[in-house]
């Protein structure tokens, strides 16, 4: 532990109150990330997951004892002879997993991001990514979606899984991209690590862009604009989407590419977007900003030649706080205000 | 399952015989590369000899034959002696034996999956092989297929969690056609299995977590065939484990002698005096 740490654990502490003088709280772990101004569906990839598991008997749903908190208890509860509760036991629960896909089975195995990708990886990787076994691994809270610290807070699973070859990588945004992603998952000949926004999950990309589908492997422009590109995955689409509104109030017209696959990732949109001249290229993802989205597009730019002025909106590479989520936003840089700020302060 | 009703089993060659055709194949396999896990595939090749002609339900001509019993290689590196065992089975062709551990060799050092017909899964890392059992065995069931599914682990998988993880997980979802076999030859890298972590009296542990648990001398032909027999045979409701103590090089003797390592050390000109001593010991 370091003498700065030790010192502030001996500090004794007051009530700190919100700007309105309400008390801000913890969130909890099962905090939905509904933001104001969006209708929610509630558990959407439970729901989804269910109604194609009507239309493919092959598909098997597993747990290490977070169905509940992973939206799969209502696959679970109506299909529960295809359930299996697996224990808190993160590691048989992705060889189990593998070794029903080596039986032909298509399995949805659920757990938090960060017991996969740091409890797990070695199962992942060599039961069933070395394979190349149709697992689709599927994980609540994702980045900094819970005040809980960094026991639960996943803020490198993007950079664990990215490094792991033959792996489908996929941070979606709302319920819209949920509900789009499973049936193509389910259809993946491959195993694929999803990010989970999971309880009230609210309903954005459709919003802007009613005619929005989710498309695997594909990048979506979900508004233009002339003087910003963001590049922008899971919900920090959401944010940018929201900056972008306020940014238009200051005559800054903010257009936002949303990525929610970030491997493979779809060099191609990012590229011409890319090179539309003239706008500075600002990626935002809610994750560190080591080895996640921000670095992809910054190799994919480099590589190619395309160097438009470029900055990242990521986590910092560092253990995290616990504390209210909008708290943390607000100090780590995701809230909508601290994105708009970020943007102004860069043009 | 009902034991002995192998295609494999009709054949007149002896156990004896498969086991010392195992053992050969081994030595001739070190020879090549001048190295490899052979007091492994000399302490493992009896229960190998029972698995493959005796027990297991397989196609030589079909290794991906949706019936046949799942026989799951956890150790990676005791992959020379299971090439031996499938060449013995004529999974894979004999001609090949040269290549071990060649470029572009369908059998690479350690066993992967994607190399070898016959390799079910990849190994190497250790303590993955007993969970990808369980999900096949849970495979099987929903499948009705009547197969049983073997995890052949070491003594030293006995520490990593992840094992005990899937003993668990055997009992709580009943698999019945589960059989998990353990060589124990009381090695692993660093010295003795039993003075790191498995201290304790392993049959004691599995048992009490629900296992249908035997534990017999891995080296007596006719006391691993009854082991295999009793756990595939039991009415037990849940999973089986047969723990094997077996010597590392056994059958040859120079070798059982040398102080024992998790590497046995052969010399260059040892592999030939290694087969020539064997050769003594032919069985018929």
């Amino acid at each position: 532990m370091t003498l700065a740490s030790m010192k502030r654990k001996y500090e004794p502490r007051k009530v700190q109150l919100g700007p309105d003088g309400e008390r801000v709280a913890t969130s909890a772990m099962i905090a939905s990330l509904a933001a104001e101004g969006y209708d929610t569906v509630a558990a959407p990839f439970g729901h989804a997951l269910l109604e194609m598991a009507k239309k493919d008997e092959k598909i098997v749903g597993l747990s290490a004892d977070l169905s509940k908190y992973t939206d799969l208890y209502v696959f679970a509860q109506a299909m529960p002879d295809r359930f299996y509760q697996m224990g808190m036991a993160e590691q048989v629960l992705m060889s189990a997993a593998a070794g029903l896909a080596r039986e032909g089975f298509n399995p949805f195995a659920t757990t938090y991001a960060v017991f996969a990708s740091r409890r797990a990886y070695d199962f992942i990787a060599m039961a069933i990514a070395e394979e190349k076994l149709p697992v689709k691994i599927c994980c609540a809270l994702p980045g900094l979606t819970t005040g809980y610290g960094p026991s639960h807070q996943a803020t490198e699973d993007l950079a664990i899984f990215r490094g792991l070859p033959n792996m489908t990588v996929i941070d979606p945004c709302d319920a819209d991209d949920i509900m789009g992603m499973v049936p193509q998952i389910a259809a993946h000949d491959g195993p694929v690590y999803t990010r989970l926004p999971r309880g009230k999950v609210p309903s954005v990309l459709r919003q802007y862009k009613p005619d929005y589908q989710f498309q695997l492997g594909k990048a979506q422009i979900i508004k233009d604009g002339k003087d910003v590109l963001v590049v922008s995955t899971g919900f920090m689409t959401m944010r940018a989407l929201d900056a972008a509104k306020k940014l238009a109030d200051d005559n800054v017209d903010v257009a936002v590419l949303h990525v929610p696959t970030i491997k493979p990732l779809d060099t191609e949109t990012i590229l011409a977007e890319a090179r539309k001249g003239g706008r500075l290229v600002v990626t935002a993802e809610n994750h560190t900003v080591v080895g996640g989205l921000g670095e992809a597009v910054a190799r994919t730019l480099l590589t190619e030649g395309v160097t438009p002025g470029f900055k990242m909106i990521g986590l910092p590479d560092e253990f995290l706080e616990a504390g209210a989520l909008p708290t943390l936003h607000d100090m780590y840089g995701l809230s909508v205000e601290k994105v708009v700020q970020s943007i102004k302060g860069w043009l | 399952m009902t034991a002995i009703r192998r295609q494999s089993a009709a054949s007149n060659v002896s156990l004896e015989r498969r086991a010392w055709n195992i053992r050969r194949k081994a030595l001739l396999m070190g020879e090549v590369q001048g190295q490899g896990y052979i007091g492994q595939a000399l302490g493992v090749a009896d229960v190998l000899a029972a698995a493959f002609f005796h027990v297991l339900e397989y196609r030589a001509e079909d290794p991906e034959w949706e019936g046949r019993d799942r026989f799951l290689l956890s150790i990676g590196h005791y992959a020379i002696a299971l090439y031996a065992a499938l060449m013995e089975a004529g999974i894979l062709p004999e001609d090949e034996l040269e290549t071990y551990g060649m470029d572009d060799s369908r059998m690479p050092m350690s066993g992967m999956a994607s190399y070898t017909p016959g390799m079910e899964i990849t190994g190497g890392s250790l303590g993955h092989g007993l969970g990808i059992a369980v999900g096949m065995a849970l495979g099987l069931k929903r499948k009705n297929n009547p197969a049983f599914v073997f995890n052949l682990m070491s003594d030293g998988e006995l520490g990593e969690g992840s094992t005990w993880e899937a003993v668990m997980s055997g009992v709580q979802y009943k698999l019945d056609n589960l059989v998990c076999l353990v060589d124990f030859n009381d090695q692993q890298a660093d010295g003795k299995t039993t003075a790191a972590l498995a201290r304790g009296r392993e049959e004691d542990k599995w048992a009490a977590f629900g296992w249908h648990t035997q534990r017999v001398d891995g080296n007596d032909l006719k006391a691993v065939v009854a082991a295999f027999e009793a756990a595939c045979k039991s009415d037990h409701p849940g999973p089986r484990v047969i723990i094997f103590d077996t010597t590392m090089c056994k059958g040859i003797k120079f070798l059982e002698e040398r102080e024992i390592t998790h590497f046995v050390r052969v010399e260059a000109d040892e592999w030939a005096k290694a087969l020539t001593v064997l050769e003594e010991e032919k069985p018929q």
